[in-house]
């Protein structure tokens, strides 16, 4: 039996091979560019710097927690996004540099001396400095060149640490919160989810095969 | 919220006032959610009449009183008062109330009574934050002070603010201000006050002990375990680029308050 040429499935994903990735960038960037009108239009609450810095922390995560999921998905017989990754994984980092330069510049005055002392003293600051030092490697080698340059399988083995990067900064984030609520605690737990996934397939060895393009 | 009358009170300051809009719609009241803006989105749903308080315990003369009794005690007066914010936030506020110490001597405390304990409301009916299974806080909201804190004429009951009474996000329509502490240490929405003899629990002690002290004086000296203490942002005060300003020993009461704590290391009694 020969499945037939025109499933939706294929169509559909016919539709992804060939979907432009610009408007991946040009749509993830959309909420970060509102909230930061909100903020300067004086339309972010009492405290808008706080609110600013926690907003692009989250949309980080969003990224972060989205560019981990693409592989999970594709090997639980959804559509295959790899190629939108980088996209995906590129704005995570783009959302960490609007957070962390918020933070620096908007909330600590710039005073490097507090700053510093921050990232040293502070738990919860140490760990998202750490991750941010992650995704700059990363962030730097998301691109073919990169990939030419390196070799596939050590470009794979670098990329590996944003599993690294997302236990941190799920940590980062609920040691900054006074008390943990449900929406935090349902961000650690889908980054617990996507990594266990990858534990499990790892220990059943049953490796996917090579996509056709990494990000 | 309905108009108030009120005489000047001391203690004021000339510093600006945080704007109405601010003081009442970013909030910490987790019976009404976590969320800043969940007080004022959801307190509007309580019932704040009939209200009466029960003042129990190591005192002469128990009573429950209600609430326009409580307001004969004394006359009103307006407090500005600034607000420290565990979290490095600040406000200013112009509250209306009357010194705690007002109501105390109404019930005659016991010589044995040393501390003051308070309870906020449980009404999981009116406060969505005291239902579901995912709970920050025990309840009631528990919170304590020394008896000469509390008999400290800066203590104050507060039951307005900017001219008119409480709104409930605010903790209407009786709460606590103490302005030389954190602001969790001013209980919101009170119906019951205990003279004790014994340092009483007090909610968020209870739920880190490593992180908020009995105490909770205002201090930049002593960071919170997580975060430095030594600076904050004053609400309302240039938004975005605003940038933050010192905090000051005891939230800038030191000359009212400084000698309550002499002797004790501020540092282990934080």
């Amino acid at each position: 039996m020969t499945q037939p040429k025109a499933s939706p499935r294929r169509a559909a994903q016919r539709a992804i091979g060939t979907f432009p990735r610009w408007p991946v960038y040009l749509v993830g960037a959309l909420p970060g560019v509102w909230t930061f009108w909100l903020a300067v239009s004086d339309q972010l609450g009492a405290d808008p710097v706080k609110t600013l810095e926690h907003m692009l922390g989250l949309w980080a995560l969003r990224f972060l927690i989205a560019s981990l999921a693409v592989t999970p998905l594709r090997r639980l017989g959804g559509p295959n996004l790899v190629r939108f990754r980088r996209a995906l994984g590129l704005l995570t980092f783009f959302y960490a540099c609007a957070h962390l330069l918020t933070w620096v510049v908007l909330d600590r005055g710039p005073d490097m001396a507090a700053i510093l002392g921050d990232i040293v003293k502070r738990p919860y600051i140490t760990l998202g400095m750490v991750t941010f030092a992650i995704l700059v490697p990363l962030a730097w080698t998301s691109n073919a060149r990169a990939i030419k340059r390196m070799g596939g399988a050590a470009w794979q083995r670098l990329h590996r640490w944003v599993y690294l990067a997302a236990v941190l900064a799920i940590a980062h984030y609920l040691l900054s919160l006074k008390s943990w609520t449900l929406e935090p605690l349902a961000y650690a737990a889908a980054v617990a989810a996507l990594l266990l996934f990858r534990v499990f397939s790892s220990v059943r060895g049953n490796r996917p095969p090579k996509p056709v393009e990494t990000g | 919220a309905e108009p108030l009358a009120f005489d000047k009170g001391p203690f004021g300051t000339t510093e600006p006032l945080t704007p109405k809009k601010d003081v009442t719609t970013y909030n910490n009241f987790y019976e009404f959610g976590t969320d800043k803006g969940d007080p004022a989105s959801y307190a509007g749903k309580l019932k704040t009449s009939p209200w009466s308080v029960a003042i129990d315990g190591l005192v002469a003369k128990p009573a429950t009183l209600a609430l326009d009794d409580i307001l004969k005690l004394a006359p009103l007066e307006e407090r500005i008062y600034r607000l420290r914010c565990v979290e490095g936030w600040s406000m200013v506020i112009p509250w209306i109330g009357f010194p705690l110490s007002a109501l105390l001597a109404r019930v005659e405390p016991l010589g044995s009574a040393k501390f003051v304990a308070f309870e906020t409301l449980v009404r999981p009916s009116e406060m969505p934050g005291q239902r579901g299974f995912f709970q920050p806080l025990d309840w009631p909201y528990r919170e304590g002070l020394r008896l000469d804190e509390a008999m400290h004429p800066l203590t104050i009951l507060a039951v307005g603010l900017y001219g008119e009474t409480l709104p409930n996000q605010n903790g209407a329509p009786l709460r606590l201000v103490v302005p030389w502490k954190y602001g969790f240490k001013s209980i919101k929405s009170i119906v019951r006050v205990s003279l004790v003899e014994r340092q009483p629990p007090t909610s968020w002690n209870m739920q880190n002990p490593r992180e908020y002290g009995f105490y909770s004086n205002v201090n930049p000296a002593v960071d919170h375990p997580r975060w430095s203490q030594a600076t904050e942002r004053r609400i309302g005060e240039g938004g975005l680029f605003a940038p933050r300003r010192p905090t000051l020993p005891f939230n800038g009461y030191g000359e009212q308050v400084a000698s309550l704590y002499a002797g004790m290391d501020l540092k282990t009694y934080f």
